[in-house]
């Protein structure tokens, strides 16, 4: 008897422990200001579920792409919520390793027809979510209007390539170490070749053909990577080969160069007074384009997903609702000023006139989101997704290694020509590797 | 008769000194600079090189957002417990190569340390399913079998060359004096081998509390060590140069007190014997 209600009790103890216990949901993330932003503002979410522990796994983005496709691969169910960008999300959504945010589109509170379309599409496959975009960006003209005004141009709202040219060299004193252009010149899919393939799309050029052939052979190619390497050697500032974002953001930050073009969220680090010399001087403008229909404009979004197989999905979606929820606009702006929201997810934002009061960049930004396009990125028609990128698992390697090539060409160690020829002959090999092509 | 040497040809030598020593020490010093400056500053050109605001808003940052300790004491677990399992596998294994040696045991030497030789993403995929299979993922148990795996033929080789410095005599006179094969190893060889054990044990410890590759990799939240500690402070788009930087002084910060401590004992080590 007494042993029947010892077990008894101990189960009853065990049952109340199971109750009790709250679920942890790991989540692995970046390292950049919005996602911290959520990471210190994530106790608002776990008061409102106080059964929902949250553990985060913030890494660098290139350790945090190996790490997390390592895990969703070999399905280690390391992570309950992903941070991933659109490069992923079509490639993984294919390969059946997200759940679909059926539940978050359905939801009418959450209103998922509010989030910017082309951002949308860049996260949905085949008709379903499989995403939620916690911010997003795309890529613009950051000039000094001061410098602009001295040396009587004009920036107009959306410029050609050949009027920002015109521009760089006019306002370039080298001896005074005054630039008139700073671009991406460092190596890698994400770097230099996310500005240059956006680039690309304006000149009327395109990665593959329809039946992915690579296309660095025909004249377009050449005329882009002619025009961005002759621009740098007379506008731009010198070691440019090693400049990626952050070295441009110092450089513009401290004057030394006219025009940036670059992520939309940089608008926000170059108005801040705190840390940039330049911040009341900063005017905004659309990419350039050549007059074919497409702008060098790139799209991404950091957001955020299941993976398949995860035991905790509704805790899951609970979290994803809450993180990229209008709520969350207003939780971040209640807290730290309509300035720092994260931006780029939802129409609504860009009609909520707070906002548009205190972010002069706003209305570029949208329209810079909404004129990139995923799905058809090109003047000519391509068989892959993606606007600074091709969504197929083989781009991240072969888009380093063309990145490469491209990087000694600008540094002079090899001729444009000469790249162009490597990075064919690259991307041939690759394909027939990869079976795309025979 | 010693060798004169000319007061200004030692001061010509200590200046040498002291500059290639200062241009080695110079990233660290730049680091840890840099860890005092605000974000604007860290990235200001032409960079401030002592004088600026100094602060420690950077620490405290780093201190609120993650938890410094709990990733402390998973670096000082993982890599004090490799090591020390490691050389407890090594030292009998090194005794066998050093003092007897068969036809094989060159063979044997190269074979471990050709595993070594492979790029360790290339077996990246294989170990991280048998350690979802054992449960091991981000577990420090799993981490610390793993380095003490990658490093154990550095532990074996280092031991080795060290062991083959003590002549072999002295152990054959304590056999004939009837000390058994363990007591030979703890009570005459080890003693000997100290400088060496010292120093493979400070390096090896050092290697792996730098090891990013395994622990970035087979951990996540709780048995992540500072190499993931130093990974979330670093990001392509974004203004992380202090905090990377009061990251990365923290994450040395340990490994290079215990540096500073054992120098001596680590040089001597090092130089131990006459032919290294």
């Amino acid at each position: 008897m007494r042993l029947k209600s010892l077990m008894l009790g101990a189960c009853s103890v065990i049952a109340m422990a199971g109750f009790a216990q709250a679920e942890t949901l790991t989540i692995a993330t970046v390292n950049n200001g919005d996602m911290v932003r959520m990471q210190k503002l994530a106790d608002d979410f776990t008061t409102q579920n106080p059964d929902i522990d949250l553990e985060w796994v913030t890494l660098e983005e290139n350790v945090l792409r190996q790490r997390v496709t390592t895990d969703i691969a070999t399905k280690g169910g390391q992570y309950d919520i992903m941070t991933i960008g659109t490069y992923e999300v079509p490639i993984w959504a294919k390969q059946g390793w997200l759940l679909p945010l059926d539940k978050l589109v359905s939801d009418k509170n959450y209103d998922a027809d509010d989030i910017l379309p082309p951002i949308r599409s860049g996260l949905t496959y085949e008709d379903k979510l499989y995403a939620a975009p916690f911010y997003g960006e795309s890529s613009f003209v950051m000039y000094r209007k001061d410098l602009f005004d001295q040396a009587g141009l004009k920036m107009p709202d959306a410029p050609t390539w050949d009027f920002v040219g015109e521009a760089a060299r006019k306002l370039t004193d080298k001896n005074k170490e005054m630039y008139g252009i700073c671009l991406r010149g460092k190596a890698g899919w994400g770097e230099n070749m996310a500005f240059l393939t956006a680039m690309s799309n304006s000149f009327g050029a395109r990665w593959f053909d329809e039946n992915w052939k690579p296309q660095f052979d025909q004249p377009e190619w050449k005329e882009t990577l002619d025009f961005y390497v002759n621009l740098m050697k007379d506008a731009g500032p010198p070691g440019a080969s090693s400049n990626g974002f952050n070295e441009n953001l110092a450089l513009f930050q401290s004057g030394k160069c006219a025009m940036w073009i670059d992520a939309t969220v940089a608008a926000s680090f170059v108005s801040d007074p705190k840390e940039s010399q330049v911040a009341d001087k900063v005017g905004f403008a659309l990419a350039p384009d050549k007059g074919l229909g497409k702008r060098g404009n790139w799209l991404w979004a950091w957001s955020l997903a299941i993976p398949a197989g995860s035991k905790k999905t509704e805790a899951a979606e609970k979290f994803i609702n809450w993180a990229t929820s209008k709520d969350y606009l207003e939780l971040v702006a209640s807290k730290d000023g309509w300035l720092n929201v994260p931006p780029g997810t939802r129409t609504s934002l860009y009609e909520n006139a707070e906002y548009l009061k205190v972010a002069p960049f706003a209305k570029m930004t949208l329209d810079s989101i909404n004129s990139a396009d995923p799905n058809k990125p090109t003047v000519k028609p391509v068989p892959y997704v993606g606007v600074q990128f091709v969504a197929i698992p083989e781009f991240q390697g072969l888009g380093t290694a063309v990145g490469q090539q491209f990087s000694a060409a600008l540094a002079g160690q090899t001729t444009v020509d000469q790249a162009l020829k490597n990075a064919q002959q690259l991307s041939e090999r690759e394909m027939m590797k990869g079976g795309y092509i025979k | 008769m010693a060798r004169a040497i000319s007061t200004r040809r030692k001061l010509t030598f200590t200046a040498i000194g002291w500059l290639v020593g200062f241009v080695i020490f110079f990233p660290i010093l730049w680091t840890v600079l840099t860890s005092f400056k605000t974000e604007g500053e860290a990235i200001a050109s032409p960079p401030h090189f002592l004088f600026f605001d100094w602060t420690l808003q950077s620490y405290y940052e780093v201190q609120s957002r993650s938890n410094y300790f709990k990733h402390m004491m998973n670096s000082v677990v993982i890599s004090f417990g490799s090591t020390f399992i490691g050389l407890l596998v090594a030292i009998p294994a090194a005794w066998a190569m050093a003092f007897s040696p068969t036809k094989r045991t060159k063979d044997i030497m190269m074979w471990m340390l050709s595993t070594k030789m492979l790029p360790p993403v290339g077996v990246l995929v294989p170990i991280y399913l048998l350690f979802r299979d054992w449960g091991l993922l981000d577990t420090r148990l799993g981490l610390v079998i793993v380095l003490t795996m990658i490093n154990l033929p550095i532990i074996v080789w280092m031991l080795y060359t060290y062991f083959k410095e003590i002549p072999g005599e002295i152990l054959e006179a304590s056999r004939m004096d009837g000390a058994s094969l363990a007591k030979e190893i703890v009570y005459v060889l080890t003693p000997m081998a100290v400088p060496g054990i010292a120093s493979t044990l400070l390096l090896n410890i050092i290697l792996a509390w730098n090891e990013a590759f395994w622990t970035l990799n087979l951990s996540a939240a709780s048995a992540a060590p500072l190499t993931a500690f130093i990974a979330s402070y670093s990001s392509p788009e974004g203004l992380f140069w202090a905090k990377l930087s009061a990251a990365s002084t923290l994450a040395i910060a340990p490994i290079l007190i215990l540096g500073w401590f054992s120098q001596r004992q680590l040089v001597r080590g090092l130089t131990f014997g006459a032919v290294k």
